[in-house]
């Protein structure tokens, strides 16, 4: 019956998203394409922190190098001058895979020496890291751009909104698929408990170096599309700030959760929006006390509050 | 030679840290601008320290990571700053605003924090995210984003001394991160309720049953390390000056700096702190590629390096982990 209920209101909110551009104008079509990066990048978190256990504060270093590839390989062009750097023009879309295919291998790599470290130790070097993309980006503005970044071309508002969410709709399908089976099992037992899935068999190595793979795979494609939105790519596109954004959507949303990401992917893009309308002098103030109170009444989230409501229920 | 990496295993701290110092000791001597650079660094790595102790304090009391050590410093300056507008003196502003941090730091952990004391880690993370935002958007309504002069414990004139220069400012920021972490050893070591604060850290229910008042230990380590963060607020704004963001990049460098000492050691804070604010200073000063844009990339990297070597930092004890 769950089983069937699931099916079912994913194909309500599928069709739900696609009927959306017809119903908004271009900006709200815009703010929904921001809601769809969002979606891909928490996504991407959800798959590290809230099924493997394994917190980063650095997954905005992730979608820099998505937004970066997407840009280098669309348009390379430096903002205000010819110079190119003989890299291949892609079709914009044929770099969503290539942001995360990239990334992905970044991921793998970083997920080798983050095996040694755990827990809070975990966090705060994966925010070291991105901490220092944005300056790292600055330093060598020969390929980067520095400040000023790469331009890209803009695009349609309706057309960002499908081909976000169309994006983001394979990335559902492709993790919930790889979290269904084997190695989304092996991913809750290394989770719920190291010793446990070792003597499992699980190879702790070998999976948690997979989740950080994964994610970061899922944060290159969301950072790209993030470059094709905001029509640059610099270093601002992708501030410290992102990475905490991206981590606040992954726990509003509740971990361990795949459809609790809509969920966090709409609030981190509304939020700032309706603190605007509350208070005009002070936004950020009714954004902290918001985020500090939902905090306190859902700790587990919103997917956590609808598993108490239906644990109740049963 | 086997002694020796007897030794460097057993307590690779002592020998590394007495190297470290012979080096900079020998290379001041030898020259001038090696001396200036290392002297700034403590100076500015004292500032570091003084938060990342306050950082450690919070962590070893309620394992929570405060990302808004900084926000909270940076508000109790302000606080300090409107209280000296207002006509008190100097120093009885700087005393107050210290109070009230206590006071507000032990109000935050009973009201914001107590209620997600047995939330997951990240949980509590979030919510130190949303406190920081908080202040720093009152402290931007309240006194404006408007970059204001703050006048300081001590005097910024430089003095001489045989070639190198420094200030008061300087001595003192390391004196006062030195004292704070003393003090706080002495606390923590021989007075009783500096026990049943290690004691309600390390094992709550144990504390509880011997009668200790574990919710109100964790609520005084917060007024602790707010009080600590006032403190590094009030160093800190004579340099930088005051305006909301003032802390946002030294919280990074706390952050690394508590990290790199070990998360759980305020003396490791310390030797943390002091340690990134020479290595910055020295690799911007001596090494080309290390332009002004790479210093944190480089200081980060440092702490990454450390990490893999010695995953709990320097002076942090090591978990025993299963598997």
């Amino acid at each position: 019956m769950r089983g069937v209920f699931n099916y079912v209101a994913a194909a309500g909110v599928a069709v739900g998203l696609a009927v959306l551009p017809l119903l908004t104008s271009g900006y709200h079509q815009l703010e929904w394409a921001y809601v769809g990066v969002y979606a891909c990048a928490i996504l991407g978190l959800n798959v590290l922190t809230g099924y493997t256990g394994q917190i980063s504060l650095g997954h905005g270093a992730f979608m820099a190098v998505g937004g970066y590839t997407a840009a280098l390989f669309t348009e390379n062009r430096l903002f205000n001058t010819s110079l190119t750097l003989g890299l291949p023009h892609l079709n914009p879309l044929l770099t969503l895979p290539l942001a995360g295919a990239i990334a992905g291998v970044i991921g793998l790599a970083l997920g080798v020496p983050a095996l040694r470290l755990s827990g809070l130790y975990l966090a705060l070097a994966t925010f070291a890291v991105a901490v220092s993309v944005p300056s790292i980006a600055k330093r060598f503005p020969g390929q980067t751009g520095g400040t000023t970044g790469i331009v890209l071309d803009v695009h349609t508002g309706r057309w960002l909104y499908e081909v976000t969410w169309s994006s983001a709709a394979v990335l559902f399908v492709l993790v919930w698929a790889l979290l269904r089976g084997r190695t989304g099992r092996a991913f809750r037992a290394v989770r719920d408990s190291e010793t446990a899935a070792v003597s499992c068999g699980v190879d702790l190595a070998v999976y948690k170096t997979l989740a950080f793979g994964v994610s970061a795979a899922c944060a290159g494609v969301a950072g790209a599309l993030l470059a094709l939105i905001a029509g640059y790519a610099n270093p601002d596109t992708f501030p410290l700030l992102l990475s905490l954004t991206i981590l606040i959507g992954a726990v509003v949303a509740g971990l361990g959760s795949l459809w609790g990401v809509l969920v966090g992917a709409a609030f981190v893009e509304f939020l700032p929006v309706y603190a605007q309308q509350v208070s005009k002098q002070a936004p950020s103030v009714v954004y902290g006390v918001a985020l500090v109170a939902i905090m306190i009444v859902l700790p587990t989230g919103f997917a956590g509050l609808v598993r108490r409501v239906l644990r109740a229920g049963s | 030679m086997t002694a020796i990496v007897r030794i460097l295993r057993r307590r690779p701290a002592a020998p590394l840290g007495a190297a470290a110092v012979v080096f900079l000791l020998a290379g001041s001597l030898l020259s001038g601008q090696f001396a200036q650079q290392t002297v700034s660094g403590l100076a500015s790595g004292g500032i570091y320290a003084s938060l990342a102790v306050a950082i450690v304090l919070i962590y070893r009391a309620t394992q929570v990571i405060n990302f808004a050590q900084g926000g909270m410093a940076m508000f109790t300056t302000y606080v300090a700053w409107e209280l000296m507008q207002q006509g008190y003196g100097r120093w009885s502003a700087y005393l107050l605003a210290i109070v009230i941090a206590f006071a507000g730091g032990v109000l935050l952990e009973r009201t914001v924090l107590r209620p997600v004391e047995n939330a997951p880690a990240v949980t509590t993370v979030i919510v130190t995210i949303g406190l920081l935002v908080t202040f720093n958007g009152l402290a931007g309504w309240i006194w404006s984003a408007q970059i204001r002069p703050f006048r300081g414990p001590f005097p910024t004139r430089p003095i001489h001394v045989g070639g190198v220069a420094f200030s008061l400012q300087d001595i003192g920021t390391i004196a006062v991160a030195l004292g704070a972490v003393t003090v706080l050893w002495a606390l923590f070591r021989f007075t009783r309720i500096g026990l049943s604060l290690r004691a309600a850290a390390s094992q709550p229910a144990a504390a509880r049953l011997v009668g200790i008042r574990v919710g109100w230990m964790l609520a005084l380590g917060w007024g602790l390390a707010a009080a600590l963060g006032a403190v590094s607020g009030i160093l800190v704004a004579p340099v930088v000056f005051l305006q909301p963001n003032m802390m946002d990049a030294i919280l990074i460098y706390a952050f690394a700096a508590a990290v790199l000492g070990g998360i759980d050691s305020p003396l490791g804070a310390v030797v943390g702190g002091l340690t990134l604010g020479v290595v910055l200073n020295l690799v911007g000063t001596y090494i080309h590629a290390a332009t002004a844009e790479l210093r944190l990339p480089i200081a980060l990297a440092l702490l990454l390096v450390v990490l893999l070597v010695k995953p709990s930092g320097l002076l942090g004890r090591t978990a025993v982990r299963k598997v």
